[in-house]
């Protein structure tokens, strides 16, 4: 018998799985069609405007900065100034992705714009996030083309920009727009739930940033 | 293999006692993962009702498990991914090294996995000529070291910074012997630099899970630093490892788990990266691995589920019963003497490794309760270690465990600095029980022997000591 049966008729054993077997079955395939939703903090649970407003106040406290404008046209003179106000080159790593490739760059004649993964040499990354998380200041980030997932980690500083409309009270929210896009039971290969830059507490238990991915992170609110 | 040492949790915890570089960094557990969780806790209004859903949502899953694993198994198929499945940890480690063989692998990252830990699978790579890498800060400061983890999410916790400095310089030698790694952050930015290297060197990335998601196919990692995800997202492999019991139904389900998680394990709202992978990269990714393997081992659970013990399954190794023990915080992790330390290591050393190495354990506890009252999972951990002694009793082995627990108390009490240690903690909580006549009628680890005999009240002087904290740790007990 192979390891996996063996398995498989061991916890079958141990739950005595074949009494009810037809009603576990129902039970399990209820729960994996329906997804019910669990309890949703209160906090999250705000009008627009104030839900924004605690996104950012998240992403202060998780030592990111951030930085709203009023329409995606002003992102870059946004970028510009970052790297600028931060004496970092006049250079970045972005993806394909349409809503950051038709940006009005032209305005910004002196930035250069690599596109494609990272390589590792960048210092800075651009992306597009697909949502934000009220609850706790957290961006939502999908694998592709369009936003490589190396660009998340490899570089010093992380750029993101997200659509004020899209910032969500919670989680679950958050989950329920990757699964409307990509179907039921269907995901990218990554998504990335990024709350604050990368730290480590590894050291006597001091926390410090920039362990392994961005020692900053900055985001860019539209809307 | 990791040496198992638990059968001499004695000698291990008296050695632990008499080291004082490790006493200096266990002041760090003491201080400051308790405060840090309480006000996480405090700061969510539904954390404890969340709690409940949290233990709700594993117990249905276990009392399904064969049936989520079917149909995680097929997710996971579906989208292009790979799944084994391992009995012991011979077999998930001769499936790794398959793995690594078909992929030429001669170097390989590892991302924080005690998993791996559970399976020895760093020392059997290396005899079998392939180079592992640990990539987590703590992780790699002890396999520099040649060490275990002393703690779960914070595998380096019993060094100090002047040790983790000596370690850099000794193995780092390619570095000017001039340059100043005094500061943590010097000794991370030095970290972060030779690793960088590894990630890209090498072929194949490892990977534990916190969660594996029925519904579609995903396995979840959380962590800080993002080393976890290099591990996974540069390599051309991506292979993970996990223990049956990591299963969850739907993404919905690890949200609500999730918001216990980081709040119980480090106080944080949501750790910096979490992380749901699914299969390997897509066509048109332009990166990502090439292809993603799952080795789901049971190594021991199967035969926990419809026991006393099937509740230990539930533990999404948060840590915060360790971080929340008196012994735990006078010892360290690594007097348990094997993966596991702590309250979760007492009552899971002896259903994986064996009574009889294991068996001690269960009694290496005060009774405070503590771990149950912080566990996200609310797992009744000192009952279990309760049902560990009365297994005992029914193979016959009861009087020497009796005896045992005795002696261990007696070596406890006797020797000053634990003694100190431990009650300096306890103290406040068993005052409240037995406050007015200065003994105590129940102590801890003397089981049915002080109920005929009541041993002396600690001395006042420990107490007063302890007065000024006492205010907090009431706040941690209420919390
Ligand atoms: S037993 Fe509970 S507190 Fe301890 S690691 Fe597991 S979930 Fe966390």
């Amino acid at each position: 018998m192979s390891a996996r049966e063996t398995i498989l008729r061991k916890v079958r054993a141990s739950l005595d799985a074949e009494r009810n077997a037809e009603q576990r079955a129902e039970t399990v395939a209820e729960r994996l069609a329906r997804a019910p939703r669990g309890l949703i903090p209160a906090r999250g649970k705000l009008p627009q405007e104030e839900r924004i407003a605690l996104f950012c106040a998240h992403l202060t406290k998780l030592a990111a900065t951030w930085r709203r404008v009023g329409s995606a046209d002003e992102v870059p003179e946004a970028v510009a100034t970052y790297l600028r106000e931060r004496n970092l080159p006049a250079s970045f790593r972005m993806g394909s992705d349409k809503r950051l490739a038709d940006l009005p760059w032209s305005g910004q004649r002196s930035l250069e714009i690599r596109t494609g993964p990272s390589d590792g040499t960048d210092e800075v990354g651009l992306s597009h996030a697909n949502s934000g998380i009220a609850e706790t200041g957290t961006l939502v980030m999908l694998s592709g083309a369009g936003n490589p997932t190396t660009i998340n980690f490899l570089p010093e500083h992380h750029i993101v920009v997200v659509e004020a409309g899209r910032i969500d009270g919670d989680l679950e929210t958050a989950v329920g727009r990757v699964r409307r896009r990509f179907g039921r039971g269907g995901m990218p290969r990554t998504v990335n739930f990024i709350s604050g830059p990368s730290r480590s507490g590894d050291i006597e238990q001091k926390i410090i940033l920039g362990a392994h991915g961005p020692r900053a992170l900055h985001v860019i609110v539209v809307g | 293999m990791v040496e198992i040492t638990s059968p001499r949790f004695k000698q291990n915890a008296a050695g632990a006692l008499a080291d004082e570089q490790l006493q200096k960094a266990m002041n760090n557990v003491r201080s400051k993962f308790i405060d840090k969780r309480r006000e996480a806790a405090e700061a969510l209004p539904e954390f404890e009702a969340l709690r409940d859903r949290a233990k709700a949502i594993k117990d249905h899953t276990l009392d399904h498990l064969d049936l989520y694993l079917e149909a995680y198994e097929k997710k996971v198929v579906e989208t292009g991914g790979f799944v084994h499945w391992a009995q012991t940890a011979a077999e998930a480690r001769g499936i790794v090294l398959d793995i690594c063989r078909m992929a030429n692998a001669r170097t390989v990252t590892k991302g924080k996995s005690m998993i791996t830990e559970e399976i020895g699978l760093n020392g059997f790579l290396e005899t079998m000529g392939i180079r592992p890498v640990e990539t987590d800060l703590g992780e790699y400061i002890i396999q520099l070291r040649g060490e275990h983890p002393s703690h779960i999410i914070a595998p380096a916790v019993h060094l100090t910074k002047e040790q983790v400095e000596e370690d850099f310089r000794r193995v780092h030698d390619h570095l000017p012997a001039d340059r100043d790694l005094t500061e943590p952050e010097a000794l991370l930015g030095e970290a972060r630099k030779v690793l960088r290297a590894e990630y890209f060197n090498a072929d194949v990335g490892i990977t534990g899970a916190n969660f594996l998601v029925a519904e579609t196919g995903s396995s979840i990692i959380v962590t800080n630093e993002g080393n976890g995800d290099l591990t996974q997202i540069l390599p051309r492999v991506h292979i993970v490892v996990a223990s049956i019991e990591k299963i969850v139904p739907t993404l919905e389900d690890a949200s609500q788990i999730l918001r216990v998680l980081a709040r119980s394990a480090t106080g944080q709202e949501m750790s910096t990266y979490t992380t749901v992978s699914t299969g390997p990269r897509r066509n048109g990714d332009v990166d990502g691995p090439e292809s993603y393997h799952v080795i789901l081992l049971d190594n021991g659970r199967s035969a926990m589920l419809g026991t006393e013990f099937q509740e230990m399954l539930r533990c999404i190794r948060c840590g915060a019963c360790m971080n929340h023990c008196p012994v735990y915080h006078s010892v360290g992790g690594h007097a348990y003497g094997w993966v596991y330390p702590g309250p979760l290591g007492a009552v899971l050393t002896p259903s994986l490794i064996g009574v009889e190495k294991g068996g001690h354990l269960p009694n290496a506890s005060t009774f405070c309760g503590r771990c149950e009252s912080v566990c996200p999972m609310r797992i009744p951990l000192p009952k279990m270690m309760r049902h560990w002694r009365e297994r005992e009793f029914e193979r016959g082995l009861n009087p020497a465990t009796q005896r045992y627990g005795l002696r261990l108390w007696a070596f406890f009490a006797r020797h000053p600095d634990l003694y100190r240690a431990v009650t300096g903690t306890v103290v406040p909580l068993l005052s409240l029980m037995a406050p007015k006549s200065g003994r105590f009628g129940w102590l801890p680890l003397a089981g049915g022997w002080t109920r005929h005999r009541d041993l002396p009240a600690p001395e006042k002087r420990t107490f007063m000591q302890q007065l000024r904290d006492r205010e907090a740790v009431s706040r941690q007990a209420a919390a």
